[in-house]
């Protein structure tokens, strides 16, 4: 019905789109572009806050662990990144939370950690992602993360807890959950969600929680690991943090490949200081010159090509372009490939010597 | 008028290059208050239109009749000169808005946007002013330029123009057709009749939204609504063709022969552009209402910097020109549009002959020293 009516009112708004004059009234009535709008924001830690979004219409409810892609506008240009978001689906208020830490310099965590009024509208996508707890829970997961890398535990937390009753009752033949989170930050007012994980802890029998000040105690060690949580290697893990800590923790990992789940924030990339080249994009006729190390994401970007984009770190595939000529260089292992017609993830790849890619 | 040909090629480059450090200094500037701008424009129009077929549907009070109109022809306007054409230019493809983009962007004309992108973008922004080339050169109807040989049909050409301007959107539509260039295989016919449905389809659209939608929605109003929009559309017609007219066809602008193209440097393409092209004076609201066009040698010296910034840097181009002793044309609406249509009252009989200002001699001669 309302398609029906939709349809028949673009012979009234051609060429444009009825939501194109309806979104002057409210933005977030727009279907056709995702869009959310920033109700509050809530400091967490000196860098770090939380941003209530209210989406728009065609909204998919997430599910715990995943992360959304969102549209900022900073200095008049639309900045894309990825968030993984730090409320439990389905709130009461229609609402969800992404949770941002500020790393210096970073000008899209800034922004939003900082800079950010009520009223803002952003721009959606998703949600995606496979940082997720299956349906039933393994009964002993252990999360281990660090700094940022807690928001989408505090999304999954919340649906593997009992909720506030003192006294839960389990399904008889069914053992309670034994949830352990061991957690990084430098001190204990750097822990994003500190008060709510200690308070959670204080309540609930079935989460164990381990915090770990680095700036006193030290990096986490894989030997420290095994010395908090002795069964790790037999529990089901979950792991978000920093790139070498991600690292350490697979190259210890004795379980089975599929029982540790890991996201990262960022690629690894490998540094490369070899040559780049010109760069054609043929669909909006454009060319830059790219150098040996830049994403083509990026070099589109800058030069006004409407680039497809999602994780910007080569998981989503969100970004690929038909590549027409030339050949391009990974950005994660150093290797050049490619040949006319193959779809190249412009994310991680960069030009090796003057290309055409079909964007 | 001084003559380019006092320049030494090194000044010309020296030109350029000092017409490039304005470019990069714009684009580096560019920020929130240009994107607030556009925005704030595209909202002005999309709510001045609503105001103005919501006035239409009390029509049958004539101030509600003249006021919609008026309201909406304004809107028509500013959709196709402040924000279509120049959307389409890319000039703000740089907020990396896929609302607001060259490559999405359609417009309330009859020529659909990737066609006018080619025709308009590449072939006249290019090759501005060439004899031969620059199809925008009398729209292939029109003798414009001495150079171009008479033919008794030219006779009628004030007619013409007079069509032309009234149904100036159909014009461009199927004069970005290329019609001509299908005989000698330059161009498929399969191609053109491609192009032809798109237009079609886009002509039927626009036909069903002014004259029978809105009309039927408006009940027994529905002979003045429609009024109403064929008065807007012929305004806005009207309106475009006067602006670009004046853009490139006044007194003062001079046409180029292909000789000119060969080799030709950036501070050439720079040189050609600004002596191809006329500025129109006016107020700030007159500049919008014109899709900033009355900056015409700014938008072609620098097609793609975004419209509210030509008003800024016309001084400092006004100011190279004169260190350079070169002509910045510029006038009222009432002169240029006068003196376009002597040239066209004129051009209608045969002769004049080469004129000193026009390819023959600042082309040639440009070259010559070089
Ligand atoms: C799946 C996924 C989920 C994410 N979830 C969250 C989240 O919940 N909360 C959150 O705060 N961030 C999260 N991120 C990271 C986020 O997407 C941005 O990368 C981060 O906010 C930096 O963006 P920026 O624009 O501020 O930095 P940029 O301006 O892009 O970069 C500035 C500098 O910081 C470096 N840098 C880039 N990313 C990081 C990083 N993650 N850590 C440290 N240095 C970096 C760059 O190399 C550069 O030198 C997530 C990323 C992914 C891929
Ligand atoms: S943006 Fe996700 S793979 Fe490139």
């Amino acid at each position: 019905m309302l398609g029906k009516l939709n349809h028949a009112a673009q012979w009234l708004s051609t060429p444009l789109l009825p939501e194109d004059y309806l979104g002057l009234l409210d933005p977030l009535w727009s279907a056709e572009e995702l869009r959310g709008r920033v109700e509050g924001v809530c400091p967490e830690t000196a860098d770090a806050a939380t941003l209530v979004i209210r989406p728009s219409r065609g909204w998919r409810a997430h599910r715990p662990g995943q992360w959304v892609r969102i549209g900022v506008d900073i200095q008049g240009r639309r900045h894309w990144r990825t968030y993984s978001l730090s409320s439990p689906p389905e709130r009461p208020d229609g609402c969800f939370t992404i949770t941002v830490k500020a790393i210096p310099d970073g000008l899209v965590s800034t922004h939003l950690a900082r800079r950010t009024a009520p009223g803002t509208i952003v721009r959606l996508a998703g949600p995606e992602g496979e940082f997720v707890v299956p349906e039933p829970p393994p009964p002993r997961p252990l999360f281990l993360t660090a700094g940022s890398g807690i928001t989408p535990v505090m999304a999954i937390l919340s649906g593997l807890l009992p909720g506030d009753t003192a006294h839960p009752t389990w399904p008889p033949g069914q053992e309670p959950p034994d949830v352990v989170l061991v957690h990084s930050a430098p001190t204990p007012q750097d822990v994003i969600f500190g008060a709510r994980l200690r308070h959670l802890a204080a309540r609930s029998p079935y989460l164990r929680l381990h915090e770990r000040h680095t700036r006193s105690a030290g990096r986490l060690s894989p030997a420290d690991l095994a010395g908090l949580c002795p069964d790790w290697a037999q529990r089901s893990v979950w792991a978000c943090g920093p790139a070498a800590m991600l690292d350490e923790v697979a190259a210890h990992w004795t379980g089975p490949a599929d029982r540790l789940c890991v996201e990262r924030f960022r690629p690894a990339v490998l540094a490369s200081g070899e040559a780049g080249g010109r760069v054609r994009f043929t669909r909006s006729g454009r060319e830059a010159d790219a150098g040996g190390a830049t994403p083509l994401l990026t070099v589109g970007e800058d030069a006004g090509v409407l680039m497809p984009s999602g994780c910007r770190m080569g998981i989503c595939h969100s970004c690929v372009g038909r590549l027409r000529s030339g050949r391009v260089r990974d950005l994660r292992t150093g290797q050049v490939h490619g040949e006319a017609g193959d779809l190249i993830q412009t994310c991680v790849s960069a030009a090796a010597g003057p290309i055409e890619i079909e964007l | 008028m001084p003559a380019p040909s006092h320049l030494t090629r090194a000044e010309v480059e020296e030109f350029g290059r000092e017409l490039d450090r304005i470019r990069d200094e714009v684009l580096a500037g560019l920020g929130e208050q240009d994107a607030r701008y556009i925005r704030g424009v595209i909202a002005t129009q999309r709510k001045l239109e609503m105001s103005g077929r919501v006035l239409l549907f009390a029509s049958w009070l004539p101030p509600a009749w003249a006021a919609g109109t008026a309201a909406l022809a304004t809107a028509k306007i500013l959709e196709n000169m402040e924000i279509g054409h120049n959307v389409l230019h890319g000039q703000w493809d740089w907020m990396r808005d896929p609302k607001i983009h060259s490559t999405t962007w359609e417009w309330d004309s009859a020529c659909p946007a990737d066609l006018w992108k080619h025709s308009h973008n590449f072939v006249h922004h290019t090759w501005t002013n060439v004899l031969g080339k620059d199809r925008d050169i009398g729209y292939s109807a029109l003798r414009i330029s001495p150079e171009q040989q008479w033919h008794p049909v030219y006779l009628a050409q004030p007619l013409y123009n007079i069509l032309l301007a009234l149904f100036f959107e159909y014009g461009i539509a199927i004069y970005d057709l290329e019609l001509e260039r299908i005989p000698s295989g330059q161009k498929s016919l399969k191609e053109a009749l491609a192009q032809l449905r798109a237009i079609a389809g886009k002509v039927q659209r626009q036909i069903v939204k002014d004259y029978v939608a809105f009309p039927l929605l408006a009940g027994p109003a529905f002979l003045p609504v429609l009024l109403g929009n064929l008065t807007a559309n012929l305004a806005r017609n009207v309106w475009a063709h006067t602006i670009i007219f004046c853009g490139h066809f006044p007194e003062g602008a001079e046409f180029f022969t292909e000789d000119r193209l060969q080799d030709e440097t950036r501070g050439e393409w720079y040189l050609r552009q600004l002596l191809g092209s006329c500025n129109i004076d006016g107020s700030r609201l007159f500049h919008i209402m014109s899709g900033n066009l009355s900056h015409q040698i700014e938008h072609h010296l620098f097609p793609d910097l975004p419209s509210n910034r030509y008003a800024e840097i016309a001084p400092r181009v006004r100011a190279l020109c004169e260190r350079f002793g070169l002509a910045y044309t510029s006038d009222s609406l009432a002169r240029q549009a006068g003196s376009v249509w002597k040239r066209v009252l004129r051009l209608a009989l045969p002769g004049p002959g080469p004129q000193p200002t026009a390819a023959t001699s600042p082309a040639r001669k440009l070259k010559a020293v070089a």
